[in-house]
């Protein structure tokens, strides 16, 4: 429509062709790769899941790059966003997480990664990293802690949390069956490993169905006090 | 509008009456923090080719809003008339409008004349109406079908170009769907070899493509008539759940309540006889 009031003017009759000027071509550093990333925290253990579809516009790059990091023996992050800065963000953490071993001689714990992770998504807040973090892991006690951040490092510690393409999708479905929102008359049963897991399982399924973006396969990583335990389930591949 | 065709000539030459209409409703709406709302679009995989038989068409069935699935069991080949099929990608509003708008068409026509419509009718008759409207009717078809002179496959763009062509592809998912087509299609292939070179065109659309999805349909025109197959085969991922999901009644919370009695009295009877001879 636009075109064509310049091209015909007021009066209906064709307007003299004229150069409008130097025409700017934009090129943007982002782009969007998909995916979604789900943390849950337990009594004495963490989930962290996500999908493993990389894609772009309408079409997919990879079926099979999970999001899940896994950064030391308590802690696991899950990064969504824009791959490329996915990949260099991860890379910054773990050459700090070794810097503060080798001068402090211990591991960092997940309380102390998420504050530092703010601190290098803030320092980039005029060129921000277009991430979605979640992190996942036990606190100092042994119990579950999960944190999400914002692409410019606010982050705050949370009990559940989705993030990336279908967050929108999962976040209302969690709040319903682990915060038990919007329900009235039902029993606030602590959730054990077994039915997290059952949940997260299902809760991809979902997110599968109706979003574009998220499918392939499903990681889940559990971390407990043994360690990490990492599963592969197949989801939707269309 | 289609009754306007067969009753009185349109007036000659473009009609931009909505430009200016088009250009302030945009200004208001930028303005006013409120979005146009996106109309849905098909984002598909759409196939047709011609063998020895007849046509055959096949389409996914997935139709997406953005990056959300709005419908995951969409039809997509839509009726034309008894030897013609019609599949539509690009916004779904207009396809489904224009191929509605071309089948009451096409019915009047054989109701005035007492014959059969011809492929090349119909796919003049979209290519007028969507060059008409210069792109803004953003419909890609494929239109197939059998008449007395043989076996048609026909493809219409937004912009009303036509391609008559053996075999094609449309959709987000074409450049897929084309692969399989390009390296297998042979000139008068038998019907079964046509129905499987199809499903293995949307399928590859499916797998490939981000916007096409779900389940296949496949619609087989011959002389002898339509056989509408929907779907053709179902997507072979089974969501299955590890929990039941069910809300006990009254999980719900009952703010208020509030009982309006409707008082009903008889004003007027009357019993007319139905003639059940």
């Amino acid at each position: 429509a636009k075109m064509f009031t310049q091209v015909y003017g007021d009066n209906g009759k064709m307007k003299e062709y004229h150069y409008t000027g130097p025409v700017e071509h934009r090129f943007s550093p982002y782009s969007f790769n998909g995916g979604t990333v789900l943390a849950v925290a337990g009594e004495d253990f963490a989930i962290v899941a996500s999908d493993t579809r990389l894609s772009e516009g309408y079409s997919i790059h990879s079926r099979d790059s999970p999001k899940c990091y896994k950064l030391t023996n308590t802690t696991v992050i899950g990064c969504s966003g824009f791959h490329g800065d996915c990949l260099t963000l991860t890379k910054i953490i773990d050459a700090r997480l070794k810097m503060y071993k080798h001068s402090n001689n211990k591991s960092m714990t997940s309380g102390a990664i998420a504050a530092m992770l703010s601190t290098i998504l803030y320092g980039r807040r005029f060129f921000p990293y277009y991430v979605y973090n979640i992190i996942g892991g036990l606190d100092e006690e042994g119990k579950g802690a999960v944190y999400s951040f914002d692409p410019v490092g606010s982050y705050q510690r949370d009990t559940y949390k989705a993030g990336g393409s279908a967050s929108a999708m999962l976040q209302p479905l969690l709040d319903n069956q682990i915060g038990f929102k919007n329900m009235e008359g039902v029993q606030h049963l602590p959730l054990n490993q077994e039915k997290a897991v059952q949940l997260v399982k299902d809760v991809f399924i979902s997110a599968a169905e109706r979003d574009v973006y998220t499918g392939d396969a499903l990681r889940i990583c559990i971390v407990t006090k043994e360690g990490i335990k990492e599963e592969t389930v197949p989801l939707r591949k269309d | 509008m289609a009754l306007s065709n067969v009753v009185e000539t349109p007036a000659s030459g473009f009609n931009f009456e909505n430009v200016s209409r088009n250009v302030a409703l945009e200004g208001l709406l930028e303005g006013g923090h409120t979005k146009a709302p996106k109309p849905m679009k098909t984002g598909t995989t759409i196939a047709g080719v011609v063998c020895k038989d007849g046509v055959v068409l096949g389409a996914d069935t997935r139709a997406t809003s953005g990056e959300v699935v709005a419908d995951k069991m969409c039809a997509k080949i839509h009726y034309i008339s008894p030897n013609m099929y019609c599949c539509g990608a690009g916004t779904a509003a207009d396809t489904e409008k224009t191929t509605d708008l071309l089948s009451s068409n096409l019915t009047i026509f054989s109701m005035n004349s007492g014959r059969n419509p011809r492929v090349v009718m119909a796919v003049n008759i979209l290519q007028d109406m969507l060059f008409r409207y210069r792109g803004q009717i953003g419909a890609s078809l494929i239109l197939g079908g059998v008449d007395c002179t043989g076996n048609h496959l026909y493809t219409v763009g937004p912009y009303g170009s036509i391609d008559k062509v053996p075999y094609l592809a449309m959709g987000s998912g074409d450049l897929a769907a084309l692969g399989i087509l390009e390296d297998r299609f042979k000139p008068n292939m038998e019907l079964e070899e046509a129905k499987e070179l199809v499903r293995d065109a949307i399928h590859s659309g499916i797998m490939s493509d981000l916007g096409s999805g779900n389940n296949i349909d496949i619609c087989v025109i011959t002389k002898q008539g339509v056989d509408y197959i929907r779907p053709y085969q179902e997507s072979e991922y089974k969501d299955k759940r590890q929990r039941r999901y069910k809300y006990r009644p009254g999980t719900t919370s009952i703010l208020t309540e509030k009982i309006v009695p409707l008082e009903l009295e008889v004003v007027q009877e009357t019993v007319q006889r139905m003639d059940t001879a």
